[in-house]
């Protein structure tokens, strides 16, 4: 008995840093409407900060010092960003915001390791919370009982702030009608300033206290992340109790899940979420989303098929490519194979993302799934290649029919964070079930068979997929299906008014697309010989989405594009420097800011320009009639 | 020998929420190709009324049938199956599509494509959609993106969207708010020529009395969510109850007279 109540309270424990994280990231939401990713990178800079400054500063007032010092440094770094980088995007369509944290998290990755290193660090007891207590033989650090009572005590505060002073009424008004807000005279920029500052600053506290508790290393920003999205998940976005109460609950599934599933435990966590998400699909305190508002000056060409001039082109362009074998060495097959599979990934992921309108932040769990598939069928069932690259795909089918289900009753944010969530419980369950999936150590020996094994011939089979691929997704924007998928995505009111059932159709297209990503990742197992659960890792879904990004999310052909430069540069770039996640980072920041068509949107846009110009008459002429149109 | 049901039957609609009793036991019907208006000041329950027509909203207690067929609690596409089109009071239509392609989405649902995944879209009812354009005037907008259009023009693609399903009924919700005078003339015109020719039975809910008393058949009450008057136009509009519900009960107006007549 007393073995559970010490359960409970390890729980209720590991409770307070995640409520800090994650009322910060809903105080955030509330009133900017940006789903603050990089919260897990402030978070951890939190906990890097307070780590330094508590090993220079001894004695009590030296650590608690170090802890809410660290906290204010980070709010004010918080700051920096929110100016330099947020102010920027606060009107563009919430992928680019997810993607703009995105790649700061990324960037915030390489640079601590750059100044801390990448070893684990240890940091001190916290001074009058050293000890044990003993409770029936078991023993509680006194340290959990401190942040026991903690998580309640900010929650009191930040009612109080919220209810009492008159920057809280601000907040709380903002969060229902920010217009209205700024309408009356509100300086919208500096109150949007002071929460993601106060909501910075809660996940930085969150991740200092933790000092005492565990260790400070590189990777604990998407591990807290991912919790944090489960918390909101099922708290709902925007609402405090609600964070606090879901904390609370992930906590304690996670600590007496141990017990029953002491392999897989985040199974547990992962049902309850599903259920929340049927009964209340905003959360347990959460409100309705208001739709997604369009963003003005990122209006949509209407979309056509290839002329027959331009399908020419296309084959032209794929017979030029089939020719790479007669003059390039094995090194490029390879990366053009590599190509090849992830213009597959680009094209699944488009197909959800661009022509349904669902921003899928967990995409590589299909692609990862059908390289596991394909790994399960070629070692364990012994089947031969050709039958294990048919079947393996439906393991990713599989998955996202599942994940899928669950995914499309939520849109928006909500559908980007439980994406991701389920592509992490994927990633755990490969990770953690060693028995079946070899854990860290992956699934190797999964070679291609002699008709495929040379890497010209691996590289025609990647391409021709590629290319099919690519067609039937193609024609199936233009199918009536596509029709009924894009109609959707710009109007779910009129689409139910017109006999749509749009759940259903979403669902189709998230499971065709997991199928499809599910063909790359089976190629992919054979290219690389193994698989390994980064297959299915949030870095490799970031990719797919940073391909279609790059080539122009409100294009056809984008993806393709996308995915050629992406893949290309980035290779490249792994080859030339050690900080590659700082420099794509970097890069998605700046795709986001400055190039947010792509690349096919901006030439698309060059096109119409010179058509609209290329008439008869001098520039200077056509330039009045251009701007009257 | 039983009478052929009316289109619409409306029985008994009740809906509260909490204390507020938003509809009290409305009942009314409408035949084929007849054109009815819903109207009452703000906060009558019209709205109210009309979601929970259409299926957005779900009655407390009562009963909506179609045709004889019973359509309460359904679903909002259910019902369009049944034959019903609809147009919103702010217009929803597919904003990166054409206007054709707007069209033919409502077609492909239409004629259950929905989940066909290699026929052309482009090609699909080609000819239907160009004559549901031409129907409301926007033959020459095929091409163009919905996003692009004018208000006015949006209603009217609205309308060819509507007509998609060869519906039976039609729920226009304030279909002329927030258009221009000619405007609404001309889309009403339009509305009630389009359903005479092809019998439809049109239900409207309007603020902008001259186009209610221009152009409704038959026109029904509604304040504080109970039916006050049905009737034609002329009935309803002098109608006391009517009056004192558009005009205030008439206290101010009477005051003032007094107190005109004494001095």
């Amino acid at each position: 008995m007393a073995f559970y109540v010490v359960q409970l309270l390890t729980g209720l424990a590991s409770a307070a840093s995640l409520f800090l994280v994650a009322s910060g990231l809903s105080i955030i939401f509330g009133v900017t409407r940006i789903v603050n990713f990089a919260h897990g990178a402030f978070y951890m800079i939190g906990a890097y900060i307070a780590f330094t400054l508590s090993e220079r500063f001894s004695g009590a007032f030296g650590f608690w010092g170090s802890i809410v010092a660290a906290a204010l440094a980070v709010a004010l770094i918080g700051v920096i960003v929110e100016m330099v980088l947020l102010r920027r995007i606060y009107h563009a369509p919430e992928l680019f915001q997810l993607l703009a944290t995105f790649g700061l998290t990324l960037m915030v990755e390489d640079l601590v390791v750059l100044i801390w290193g990448p070893d684990d660090l240890v940091g001190r007891r916290a001074p009058g919370f050293k000890g044990a207590i003993d409770f029936f033989g078991q023993n509680i650090p006194s340290y959990d009982l401190f942040l026991i009572v903690l998580g309640p005590v900010v929650l009191g505060i930040l009612w109080l702030l919220f209810q009492r002073t008159r920057w809280g009424v601000l907040v709380r008004a903002a969060t229902q009608d920010r217009d209205m807000v700024a309408a009356l005279g509100v300086n919208q920029k500096w109150l949007f300033t002071s929460v993601f500052a106060v909501g910075v600053f809660l996940a930085a506290l969150g991740g200092a206290l933790q000092i005492p508790r565990d260790a400070v290393h590189h990777a604990m920003d998407l591990r807290i992340i991912v919790e944090v999205f489960v918390v909101v998940v099922i708290g709902g976005l925007g609402s405090i109790v609600g964070a606090f109460v879901a904390a609370v609950l992930v906590s304690e599934l996670n600590a007496f899940g141990i017990l029953i599933f002491p392999k897989i435990s985040i199974i547990l966590v992962f049902l309850v979420m599903a259920v929340v998400l049927i009964v209340r699909p905003w959360g347990l305190f959460g409100k309705p989303e208001a739709p997604a508002r369009r963003t003005p000056g990122l209006t949509v060409n209407p979309w056509r098929p290839l002329t027959s001039n331009e399908r020419l082109a296309a084959l032209a362009t794929l017979v030029i490519a089939a020719t790479l074998p007669l003059f390039a060495g094995n090194y490029a097959l390879t990366v053009g194979s590599e190509i090849a599979i992830f213009v597959i990934f680009a094209v699944s992921l488009h197909f959800l993302m661009s022509v349904g309108g669902l921003a899928s932040f967990g995409h590589a769990a299909y692609f990862g799934l059908g390289a596991y598939g394909v790994a399960f069928l070629a070692k364990m069932a012994g089947l031969p290649m050709i039958v294990c690259l048919l079947l393996g795909p439906l393991l990713g089918c599989m998955g996202a029919a599942v994940f899928g289900f669950f995914a499309v009753q939520l849109s928006g944010v909500y559908f980007a964070m439980l994406t991701l969530a389920f592509a992490q419980i994927v990633w755990s369950i490969a990770f953690q079930w060693v028995s079946v999936t070899g854990g860290d150590n992956g699934i190797l020996g999964v070679w291609p068979e002699k008709w495929a094994a040379s890497p010209s011939h691996f590289y025609w089979l990647a391409l021709g997929v590629a290319a099919l691929v690519t067609i039937a997704l193609r024609a199936m924007v233009f199918s009536p299906f596509g029709y009924a998928l894009r109609a959707t995505r710009d109007s779910l009111l009129r689409s139910e008014a017109i006999g749509i059932n749009a759940k259903r159709i979403q669902w189709t297209a998230f499971v065709i697309a997991g199928t499809t990503a599910g063909i790359g990742g089976a190629l992919f197992a054979y290219l690389k010989g193994s698989v390994f659960p980064d297959n299915l890792g949030i870095s490799l879904s970031v990719d797919a989405l940073v391909m279609v990004l790059l080539g122009g999310v409100e294009t056809v052909s984008g993806a393709v594009i996308g995915a050629i430069v992406y893949k290309a540069l980035n290779i490249w770039l792994v080859s030339q420097t050690d900080l590659s996640k700082l420099v794509l980072g970097g890069f998605i920041v700046l795709i986001v800011v400055v190039f947010p068509k792509g690349i096919v949107g901006m030439l698309e846009m060059l096109a119409q320009r010179r058509r609209k110009t290329s008439p008869p008459g001098s520039p200077l002429l056509a330039k009045p009639i251009e701007s009257a149109e | 020998m039983s009478v052929a049901p009316p289109l619409l039957a409306v029985e008994g609609l009740t809906k509260s929420y909490g204390g507020i009793h938003a509809v009290r036991g409305v009942s009314f019907s409408l035949r084929a190709g007849e054109i009815l208006a819903l109207i009452g000041p703000n906060g009558a329950g019209k709205s109210t009324c009309f979601d929970m027509l259409n299926g957005q909203n779900k009655p407390d207690s009562g009963h909506v049938r179609l045709l004889g067929e019973e359509t309460t609690g359904k679903k909002p596409r259910e019902i369009w199956r049944l034959g019903v089109g609809r147009t919103f009071q702010i217009t929803a239509t597919f904003a990166t599509m054409t206007v054709r392609e707007n069209v033919q989405v409502a077609l492909i649902s239409h004629g259950k494509q929905l989940f066909n995944l290699w026929g052309s879209a482009p090609k699909f009812d080609r000819g239907e959609a160009g004559r549901l354009l031409e129907l409301v005037g926007m033959g020459g907008y095929a091409d163009r993106p919905c996003g692009e259009l004018a208000y006015g023009d949006l209603k009217r693609l609205e309308l060819a969207v509507a007509l998609a399903n060869e519906p039976k009924l039609l729920l226009m919700d304030e279909p002329t708010a927030g258009m221009a005078p000619r405007e609404r003339v001309d889309l009403m015109r339009l509305t009630a020529q389009i359903a005479r020719e092809k019998s439809i039975g049109v239900l409207f809910t309007e603020h902008d009395m001259d186009v209610v008393f221009e152009h409704a058949d038959r026109i029904i009450v509604l304040n504080r969510g109970t039916l006050i008057a049905e009737g034609s136009p002329a009935e309803v509009r002098s109608n006391p109850q009517v009056q004192a519900v558009y005009l205030g009960e008439g206290l101010l107006y009477d005051a003032e007279h007094r107190e005109g007549a004494s001095t």
